[in-house]
């Protein structure tokens, strides 16, 4: 039984979905919805991204310069020429796809360390035009963003709307929002996974030129899958915008580009509910080491070292193999 | 408009000499582990800072030098001992994690203990500037180019002449191989951290009378490093010296013809144009993959 839950992807899915349905019983203020609709934005944004990283095996150092162009794109639309949001989201998401696509295809030549060097100066230079451009961007000091509507119908973590004769806060809908969003971007990363995309992906994580010599064309695919996380990113930065109300330069820079890359591999690289995991872990701690005030950053390197060092492979990895070495040994007994 | 054009240039190579002597740092320690060590930039953090707190407490600046390098160095091997060499299987990406989180650590032990201000340091010798051809250059300028200068012949010299410097290129080039003609690698992994953290701290205290420190100028300086390291090609300590001398001329150039605000930002577009056209940098080898 639960060999079997911990192998089909499918109830992975149906775990995860049973999650976000039960989770709210647990929450009892505003602020735990916010906590949760955060985190599954940052979830859903490396469920792209581990696409990339976990099953390409290409580092980007920058993911967070996508996140960052969708978030901007979004508020600057929306706020300063009142374009309606969802339409510009989806536009911004063309867009970043575009350049994705457009700088891909020559940064993806490289191997390595020049892949995550080139990816960083990718998210730096797009760090940087924000900072700079103020009056556009309001620059270092951030900008406000309209919240969310549909047709007239405002989506705000302030107001209150009814639903089928009950009523729900707007954080709470907030919450079923990115809750579903996460729901079909696990679903949409696991069909793309069990696809031959997929499976070309996973040839070209092996071994590139072994791929490419029986006939993977290594570089289109990784430059499809390139575009797919920046996708995934943009969105969910446009999500974002709208959800905080309010962003700064700093959702696009360096050291957020290394807490994405981060959730990906402190969860399991290759693992789409792992991932998750990792994004919930990593969007709490903060939280939860504000208590040791001064000594916040250092307990956070410490912390990110000690795992990484003893679970190079992830948290859920690790802990699969654990519970499988222990299934097993019981079998063992019990024959 | 000469002066000028000097004046940039001077400002180039200064800054130029300090990139050029952290990506030194991480051809180091990539060639001996082919880690690239994103704690880089902590050892110029505390090679300046803790010189720096030393002159408070009274030590003349040799002493307080000195004081701030062993410092480093024990860091250095700190960090090859207790967070690199525990995860020796581990992914390039997770090894990325690990030395960033090593460099939150020193961060964050960094500002608890010298708090968040920026704190300055004399010049080594005399405030009057230098007049070269219109152009004004302070003092520190000619230490920062001569320390850099004898920094990178003693190494050329330790590299080529002495037995344990020929051991850690040995290792770089065929571990196996150097551990069967009886080199102990493990000792040569330890002494490419302390030689790198050496190195860092001493040009984290010669830059420090130029750019002031505080205890967050690791992260940039660390990965402008990277940025040098690259563009000269990974691995080559030529390549280092070029790529940071070029950075930061063409920083200075930028800052000074263009625009400050993106002077970085041009430093970081020219990294990708010249991995468009040359995958492993300027000066990197060639490397067949093997299937």
């Amino acid at each position: 039984m639960l060999k079997s839950l911990l192998h089909n992807r499918l109830s992975g899915l149906l775990l995860l979905a049973i999650v976000i349905f039960v989770l709210p019983v647990f929450f009892n203020n505003p602020f735990h919805y916010d906590m949760a609709t955060q985190i599954a934005i940052y979830a859903t944004t490396v469920v792209g991204l581990n696409l990339l990283v976990g099953f390409a095996g290409q580092i980007s150092l920058g993911h967070a310069g996508f996140f960052g162009v969708g978030a901007y794109f979004s508020a600057i639309m929306t706020g300063v020429y009142g374009w309606p949001p969802v339409i510009t989201l989806l536009l911004g998401a063309v867009l970043v796809g575009f350049l994705a696509f457009v700088v891909g295809r020559p940064i993806l030549r490289l191997k390595g360390y020049y892949l995550s060097m080139a990816t960083l100066a990718l998210g730096f230079i797009i760090a940087i035009i924000i900072n700079n451009e103020g009056w556009l961007t309001g620059g270092p000091d951030g900008m406000p963003v309209p919240s969310l509507s549909v047709f007239g119908w405002e989506l705000s973590t302030f107001s209150s709307y009814s639903f089928l004769g009950m009523t729900i806060s707007g954080s709470l809908a907030w919450y079923w929002l990115a809750g579903v969003l996460l729901l079909l971007g696990v679903w949409l990363a696991q069909n793309l996974i069990d696809s031959p995309i997929g499976r070309a992906l996973r040839s070209v994580h092996g071994s590139e030129v072994a791929a490419s010599v029986v006939g993977v064309d290594t570089a289109r695919f990784k430059n499809l899958v390139f575009v797919i996380s920046a996708v995934y990113a943009s969105l969910m930065g446009s999500l974002y915008a709208h959800f905080q109300g309010f962003i700064t330069p700093d959702i696009a820079g360096f050291m957020e580009s290394i807490i994405l890359v981060t959730m990906v591999v402190l969860g399991g690289m290759g693992s789409t509910i792992g991932v998750i995991l990792g994004a919930v872990l990593l969007t709490l701690l903060p939280q939860l080491l504000a208590d040791f005030h001064e000594y916040e950053m250092m307990m956070f390197g410490l912390i990110l070292m000690l795992t990484m060092i003893f679970m190079p492979k992830g948290l859920l990895p690790t802990t699969q193999r654990f519970i499988r070495s222990r299934l097993s040994k019981k079998k063992g007994e019990q024959a | 408009m000469f002066a000028e054009f000097l004046q940039y240039l001077f400002t180039g190579i200064t800054i130029g000499a300090t990139y050029a002597l952290i990506a030194l740092g991480f051809t180091l320690i990539y060639n001996a582990s082919h880690v690239i060590n994103f704690a880089q930039g902590e050892f110029l953090m505390i090679g300046g800072m803790a010189t720096v707190s030393l002159i408070g407490l009274g030590f003349p600046l040799p002493v307080a030098m000195l004081g701030a390098i062993l410092l480093a160095a024990v860091m250095g091997i700190a960090l090859q001992r207790f967070a690199i060499a525990p995860a020796k299987q581990a992914d390039p990406v997770t090894l990325i994690i690990i030395t960033i989180g090593a460099s939150i650590f020193i961060r964050g032990i960094a500002q608890l203990v010298w708090g968040r201000g920026y704190h300055s340091m004399p010049n080594f010798s005399g405030n009057e500037p230098v007049n070269i051809g219109g152009a004004v250059v302070s003092t520190q300028t000619f230490w920062v180019l001569g320390v850099a200068a004898v920094l990178v012949a003693a190494l050329v010299l330790f590299f080529t002449r002495t037995m344990i410097g020929k051991a850690i290129l040995a290792t770089s080039m065929n571990k196996v191989a150097a551990r069967l003609v009886g080199i102990r690698t493990e000792m040569v992994l330890m002494l490419a951290f302390l030689l790198s953290a050496v190195l860092g701290s001493i040009a984290g205290i010669i830059v420090a009378p130029i750019t002031f420190t505080s205890y967050d100028i690791g992260i940039i300086l660390g990965l402008k490093g990277f940025v040098a390291a690259s563009l000269g090609g990974l691995g080559s300590g030529m390549g280092a010296i070029v790529g940071g001398l070029l950075l930061g001329v063409v920083e200075a150039m930028t800052a000074g013809y263009i625009s400050s605000d993106y002077k970085d930002a041009v430093a970081f577009g020219m990294i990708i144009l010249v991995l468009f056209f040359m995958p492993r940098g300027l000066m990197g080898a060639r490397v067949v993959e093997r299937v």
